[in-house]
């Protein structure tokens, strides 16, 4: 052994006497914390942490939120020194009442409300906020149900949930179902009366300014010219649910047909009409255009063509007539039919008011369910048919109620109009940029402003949008092909084509910058090689570059989706609206129709959660609504990410 | 055959050795051999300068390539002899700071001339680089490249160039049966064969080849010298080689390159075995460099 040993071997074999001078003679410097590093893992990790529990955070809200929404509640009926309620439990929490809270009650409620805020910690009482709909005959959606003037809470067994396409939600008790004959005008009661008598219990058909009701038979006097018809009720309630099964899909399919020719036929012949009217508004046009010009012959050609159009328009106008007094007729027919089927609820009455019987149509409700009595499978079974009516059905009740089919139709339209449109854009710029343009001050310069676009405020885009397409492009469109129109404009105003454009200038700076990074890392010994077999310029890009950048070009269309579809504040400016009437595809030629407004799932959240009138209803919809605006982005994601993998596979290869 | 002798200077060479005249700023003469002055040279390469930006890369370098034979480029790094190769095909133009003088004649006509179209001329030779750079497409699409971008599609005629081309590279047997799989999940050296073949597919007047074996395998690298001899007739060569082994190996005529300077050009033979400069003898007995 050595008497010097080396110093970087630890003296593993050495004598006892060499490892001590070995220590001795290697004083170590005690290592700051800071440079072993390890703090750092606290710390990096620990960021990491947070901003994972906040995404998650904010991912597992709206996730809870959004899927429980539509799981079926109980119905509970309170009774209160203030009267009954019934209802679905919406919310709980604790508050301090105020001290003349509780002064319209009884004293000894007084007492015990005083006494249970006595014995709570902080002074406070529990409370629950009670979805009571019943709009109509109630003015109040909710009531807020304190704990201690509670006297009686139960689960009435056929306390039914009814969803209805007016008014709101329904709460009541299944009474009865009711086939209703109404009375023709001018006819005979005691008749009508006298023919139906014979099987079940017959009642009278109310009509009051709080809905329709029903009376016994007796009290015919009273209510005289009211009575609108008479109802043989089904009284058995099992019976009656199955009834109420039988008959629901049947009204409700009459209930689609006279949507159907109220919209879709009524719509056409709207249209045909307007179609003539526009004829003979550009043969004025081109009769204008021709006396201008002095040519008698034009002006003669121009004038028959006038007397042509407004024929045509005479007899197309006579003929929608026609055919609006046989759709009329048909939809009276089909109103007559509905409405001989009719259930019959009893409310639980509200606070101060005495329960009621509420005779409501069939095709009035959209869906009915007995809440206390059916099982899991039955919740179950309402919760995916609520989801499917949201995924499908178009919006009620200010939003508020029924579905956002066209909210998705239009968010994924635009989307994709936005894509099909920023992408070539964004490329070919890019392509310029990194392949023709030579390095130097202006290129820099145009990068650097290019990057600063994507810092703009989004609003500002939405100015332009509206500024740049709709009152410049759209109104010179509208001035050359649709001057007929005007002053309605076609173009010249926020919609779907707008937003998309609006919203692709918005994302072009993510596409460029990826796309130049795509196009910068496709190794040069590629086109070295390209252009070393003849091949020009554009070969080169068009061949070589172009596929295997064409993995990071879509990276950088799944950015720019993922920011298109999210955006709402310059699509306020461009097109997004509360409620559009029509899709913009239609079966009306020219079937697709991008210059109409659209509903965007964005703007949906905001507007039902920020301009209802129920809010405390619509709330639970911007979860819903969140949910899937983010599974849908999710979902085209996710497309465009298998699709990059399917080009990675197919372009880049296992080497660089 | 005589040696140039001259009295000696401080450092112990005579005052007109090349690379005593080099290392004042002079350019020497080249030596070039007779057996080389008057041959059949598909490329003239006629006082040559070429610059990157304010360094000047080629020093009026003159040199005939003969038609159907093997020309090697061999020298230090950094003499030149790669950007002399991508002068040949005009790659130098796609460098933004690259400026030239003088010409070069590929079968008498100019490649610098102010009319010759860049495209047509780079499609008259083909090229195999240092490093293997198939295209990202399948084999078959990567050998008929070159056709593809003229405008041919006919199929039977892109099946023939492909296998007659694959065959001329020997590859074929190798890839017959995954003509459509990606080129990039080749061997390296298989990679550097598919580039043969896609230089040769369009029947090219000459092939340039920078390097073609410095990042293969020995076995590679001797399939690949086999290829070069079995083209040796069919294509005139000029290739780049850092290796002296395989100058010597692979080349008919070899010229040696330094500092930007052609110093001396002969056949292979008389390079290696008997040189007229002492700095090639120098150099190739790697004294230098």
């Amino acid at each position: 052994m050595s008497q010097t040993p080396d110093p970087s071997v630890p003296a593993s074999g050495a004598s006892s006497d060499d490892a001590a001078s070995w220590k001795k003679r290697r004083p170590r410097a005690r290592t700051s914390l800071f440079a072993a590093g390890e703090p750092m893992v606290w710390l990096t990790g620990g960021a990491l942490i947070i901003c994972l529990v906040m995404v998650v955070g904010l991912l597992s809200l709206v996730l809870y939120q959004g899927l429980s929404t539509f799981w079926p509640q109980p119905v509970i009926k309170v009774e209160t020194p203030r009267g009954p309620f019934m209802g679905e439990i919406t919310r709980i929490n604790e508050y301090v009442p105020r001290a003349d809270a509780f002064s319209d009650l009884p004293t000894e409620w007084q007492a015990k409300v005083a006494d249970a805020v006595e014995m709570s910690s902080y002074g406070e009482i529990r409370r629950r906020l009670m979805r009571t709909g019943n709009f109509r005959l109630t003015q109040n959606h909710f009531s807020w149900i304190e704990d201690p003037i509670v006297e009686r809470e139960e689960r009435p067994a056929w306390a039914m949930v009814v969803e209805r396409m007016e008014w709101g939600r329904f709460y009541g008790e299944l009474e009865a179902f009711a086939y209703v004959v109404m009375l023709e005008s001018g006819g005979d009661l005691d008749a009508l009366i006298a023919e139906q008598s014979g099987s079940g219990a017959l009642r009278l058909v109310v009509e009051t300014n709080q809905g329709m009701t029903v009376a016994p038979l007796a009290e015919r006097a009273q209510h005289g010219s009211d009575i609108v018809g008479v109802a043989r009720l089904e009284t058995d309630l099992e019976t009656a649910w199955a009834d109420y099964h039988d008959y629901h899909d049947e009204v409700r399919a009459r209930w689609e047909k006279r949507r159907h020719l109220e919209k879709h036929d009524t719509g056409e012949i709207n249209h045909r009409q307007e179609q003539a009217r526009l004829t003979v508004r550009k043969a004025e046009i081109a009769l204008d255009g021709a006396r201008a010009d002095r040519n008698e012959d034009a002006i003669a050609r121009a004038e028959s063509a006038l007397a042509d159009a407004q024929a045509a328009f005479e007899q197309v106008r006579a003929e929608g007539n026609e055919a609006f007094t046989e759709i009329r007729g048909q939809i009276d027919q089909i109103n007559r039919e509905n409405s001989r089927y009719q259930v019959l609820f009893l409310t639980a009455g509200e606070g101060a008011l005495p329960p009621r019987l509420a005779l409501l149509r069939l095709d009035e409700i959209v869906s009915a369910y007995p809440a206390n009595r059916i099982g899991f499978g039955g919740k179950l079974g309402v919760y995916i048919e609520r989801w499917g009516e949201f995924l499908t059905a178009e919006p009620r009740e200010a939003n508020s109620e029924g579905g956002i089919y066209p909210a998705i139709f239009g968010t994924v339209a635009m989307t994709l109009i936005m894509a099909i449109a920023v992408v070539p854009f964004g490329v070919l710029a890019a392509l310029y940029l990194r392949e023709y343009a030579k390095a130097g001050p202006v290129v820099s310069a145009v990068r650097i402003a290019v990057n600063n676009l994507a810092g703009v405020p989004s609003i500002v885009f939405g100015v332009f949008g509206l500024g740049f397409f709709c009152y410049v492009v759209g109104v010179s469109i509208d001035e050359l092909f649709f001057e007929a129109r005007l002053p309605n404009p076609t173009y010249g105003k926020g919609g779907l084509l707008w937003a998309s454009f609006t919203l692709a200038l918005l994302t072009l700076p993510v596409v460029i910058v990826a796309t130049e990074e795509a196009v910068a890392a496709v190794p040069n010994s590629m086109r070295e090689g390209s252009y070393a077999c003849g091949a020009s310029k554009w070969q080169t890009i068009h061949r070589i570059v172009l596929p295997r950048a064409l993995p990071g070009i879509i990276t950088g269309m799944i950015l720019a989706i993922a920011r298109g579809a999210g955006e709402v504040a310059p699509l306020m400016l461009v097109g997004a609206v509360k409620l559009a009437p029509e899709l913009p595809i239609d079966g009306v030629f020219p079937y697709i129709h991008p210059e109409r407004s659209f509903m965007h799932l964005g703007f949906h959240i905001y507007d039902v959660g920020f301009q209802s009138q129920n809010s405390e209803a619509a709330k639970p919809m911007v979860f819903t609504t969140t949910f899937v605006l983010i599974t849908i982005v999710a979902t085209l994601n996710l497309a465009t990410i298998w699709l990059r993998s399917r080009l990675r596979k197919r372009f880049a290869g296992g080497q660089f | 055959m005589s040696r140039v002798t001259a009295p000696p200077t401080t450092n112990g060479r005579p005052a007109d050795d090349p690379l005593e005249m080099i290392s004042r700023g002079e350019t020497p003469p080249s030596e070039i051999h007779s057996a080389l002055q008057n041959a059949d040279a598909v490329v003239e390469i006629d006082t040559f300068r070429l610059w990157y930006g304010d360094n000047q890369a080629l020093y009026d370098i003159s040199l005939d390539v003969p038609r159907g034979e093997v020309t090697a480029l061999i020298g230090p790094s950094g003499c030149g002899k790669s950007t002399l190769l991508r002068s040949v095909n005009r790659l130098n133009d796609l460098i933004p700071i690259v400026r030239m003088e003088g010409d070069m004649r590929l079968k008498g006509d100019s490649v610098y001339g102010p009319s010759v179209d860049v495209i047509e001329l780079r499609k008259r030779m083909g090229m195999v680089f240092q490093k293997s750079n198939p295209f990202p497409m399948s084999i078959y699409e990567n050998v008929v490249y070159s056709l593809r971008i003229d405008g041919e599609n006919r199929k039977s005629v892109l099946d023939e160039v492909c296998e007659r081309s694959l065959r001329g590279a020997a590859l074929w047997d190798e890839v017959k049966d995954r003509l459509n799989d990606l080129a990039l999940g080749l061997s390296g050296g298989q990679q550097q064969r598919l580039c043969i073949a896609r230089a040769i597919a369009a029947e090219p007047e000459m092939l340039l080849m920078d390097e073609p074996c410095s990042a293969l395998d020995p076995i590679a690298t001797i399939k690949i010298e086999e290829l070069i001899d079995q083209l040796r007739g069919a294509y005139t060569i000029l290739i780049v080689t850092h290796n002296m082994q395989q100058a010597s190996r692979a080349s008919d005529n070899t010229a040696f390159m330094y500092l930007g300077r052609l110093i001396e050009y002969g056949p292979t033979a008389d390079i290696f075995t008997n040189p007229h400069l002492r700095a090639t003898e120098d150099y190739i007995t790697g004294r230098f460099g």
